[in-house]
């Protein structure tokens, strides 16, 4: 039952709070409105610049993650030996294990000045070092939950492929990868969504400049990043301002939300075809 | 070149291509801990850890910090553990399978995919505002709890679903009630699947930073906490407080914090595996 206090406490809180700031802001202005400023004297309240900052770094995470997770779910399946996976699989792991602030400070301090030394005209605080950082983070979750939907696949398919003569390439990728689309699908989907609501990361390395820009070598604001930017500032209670945050909020619930119950669907809808 | 053999060359390079990737990952994962190493390790020192903060580099000390996570552990299990392991418990032995069963699994799916940022604005209205908290321990304990619920319900179900059925009819025809066979039979024997999940979320809520801003902990905290509610700050906050500082001594501390919080995290994970391997091979039914 506290499962589902908590699911309504969220959409309850979020709701209220959010109604009560579209008193105020129109909704039209929300989303069309090219500029985030609530916190300086010439306010405006479009959402926009924060979206596309989260999609920045979110697409440069997942650009990194979905392929190299993938290639190595797929060697660690498909060509590795048993033993080797039981040693690798444990250490990608700690990849997710490791606390988010931690990447926030080795993206700042050494992805940035390593960039830095062959982009030059990359500043301070980049959607890039930070996407990349978050990509590696969630390298294990696109690979763990890759190799268990490929281990799903039953063995025949994988015997009458290399009966047929086929490489373990062709077989991988040909046979065994379209039979685990569905498990791919949702793990990819999960990783999307812990891209989006990653937070420590692009707070200490993208830096607070909410912008409407798919540039990444500048800086930019995400959602996420604008929630803690307040919560450390001295913004007074019941203000529009703090009720910005929870405009914020809920965006970024409804992008995960979709994301979810998306990735549930696939998994419930596409199952039963091996079964 | 026949076709097979290009097949066979195209086959090496992905081979090739893989071994590298995997090693790409291997290799992030290591430069990042040498580099935290040999940038912290030297500060790390008695002091260190027993000092309070302070706006000098070479004197701060995380001891506030540690004090705030080892309040905020241990009442975040106190409320989460008896509700999440009752939660499974239900779900998986009372709970009929119906469409609210189906329901309330996809809730818990979904909550567990919600963004931790997002459960810090839920905090921060629920806890330290309407329940009138304020920026305590405790209000930060109750959103932590709610964030490694999902975690905790998930494994004691996961635990449970694994002891046979056979051990539980056995105790049902003794006469045993349902209630003595999930305390006598069930419960002990799901209890390493229990602690193991218990363990992993602990490891989680102690990396967990953002949530805990948004509910209100402070940055600079000059005292340890001594009661619950009492204002607090954490590890990671404290190391994204200097890593966020302009003078290079805070990079130093915020290294040597680092190090002192991977090898709690670290920590926690080996004891899960270590517990996990344990139990398996000693419970075979």
């Amino acid at each position: 039952m506290v499962t589902i206090i908590t699911t309504l406490g969220i959409v309850i809180v979020l709701a209220t709070e959010t109604f009560s700031f579209f008193k105020e802001v129109s909704f039209i202005s929300f989303v069309s409105d090219t500029q985030w400023t609530p916190l300086f004297a010439d306010k405006h309240f479009g959402i926009m610049p924060l979206v596309t900052g989260t999609l920045l770094t979110t697409l440069i995470a997942i650009s990194v993650a979905v392929p190299i997770g993938l290639t190595i779910a797929i060697f660690l399946n498909e060509y590795a030996s048993p033993k080797f996976t039981s040693i690798v699989k444990p250490l990608l792991e700690i990849l997710a294990a490791v606390p988010t602030v931690v990447y926030g400070f080795f993206a700042l301090l050494v992805v940035t000045p390593f960039l830095q030394s062959f982009i030059p005209n990359l500043s301070g605080f980049n959607a890039l070092s930070a996407g990349l950082v978050m990509g590696i983070m969630i390298i294990p979750y696109v690979s763990s939950l890759s190799e268990d939907a490929l281990r799903a696949v039953p063995n025949t398919l994988r015997e009458a492929a290399y009966g047929m003569g086929s490489t373990r390439l062709q077989t991988a990728w040909k046979v065994i990868v379209p039979a685990a689309t569905s498990g791919i699908v949702v793990s990819v989907i999960l990783a999307i969504s812990r891209a989006i609501g990653e937070t420590m990361i692009v707070a200490i390395a993208a830096g607070q400049e909410p912008k409407l820009t798919m540039n990444p070598l500048g800086s930019i604001e995400t959602i996420t990043t604008y929630i803690v930017q307040v919560s450390m500032g001295d913004v007074p209670q019941n203000s529009l301002e703090y009720r910005t945050i929870f405009a914020a909020g809920i965006t970024l619930f409804v992008f995960t939300f979709i994301l979810n119950n998306i990735s549930f669907w696939v998994k419930r809808k596409y199952q039963e075809k091996y079964e | 070149m026949s076709n097979a053999s290009r097949n066979r060359i195209k086959d090496q390079a992905f081979y090739y291509f893989a071994m590298a990737c995997t090693a790409f990952a291997l290799l992030v994962l290591l430069a990042l801990l040498t580099d935290i190493l040999s940038r912290g390790l030297s500060r790390i020192s008695w002091d260190f850890i027993t000092n309070l903060p302070s706006r000098l580099p070479e004197k701060a000390g995380i001891f506030t910090a540690l004090c705030g996570m080892v309040w905020i552990l241990v009442l975040t299990i106190l409320i989460a553990f008896p509700l999440g392991v009752g939660a499974g418990i239900y779900l998986e032995e009372y709970g009929k399978k119906n469409r609210m069963a189906r329901f309330i699994e996809i809730n818990i799916a979904n909550l567990a995919g919600v963004p931790s940022i997002i459960y810090g604005i839920l905090g921060l209205q629920v806890f330290v505002r309407i329940a009138n908290l304020g920026n305590s321990l405790l209000a930060g304990s109750f959103t932590l709890a709610l964030l490694i619920l999902p975690i905790i319900i998930v494994s004691t179900r996961e635990a449970i679903k694994a002891v046979p059925k056979s051990l539980c009819e056995a105790s049902l025809a003794m006469g045993a009630s349902k209630w003595q066979t999930i305390w006598n039979v069930v419960l002990p024997s799901s209890f390493g699947g229990i602690l193991t999940g218990l363990i992993l979320a602990i490891s989680r809520a102690i990396g967990e930073t953002a949530p805990l801003i948004v509910v209100g902990a402070l940055v600079y905290v000059p005292f340890a906490p001594a009661g619950p509610m009492d204002q607090f700050t954490v590890l990671p906050i404290q190391i994204f407080n200097w890593v966020t500082r302009p003078q290079a001594g805070f990079v130093v501390n915020a290294s040597a914090a680092i190090i002192v919080l991977l090898s709690f995290t670290f920590l926690m994970n080996g004891i899960a595996v270590y517990l996990r391997n344990r139990w398996y091979k000693k419970v075979k039914f």
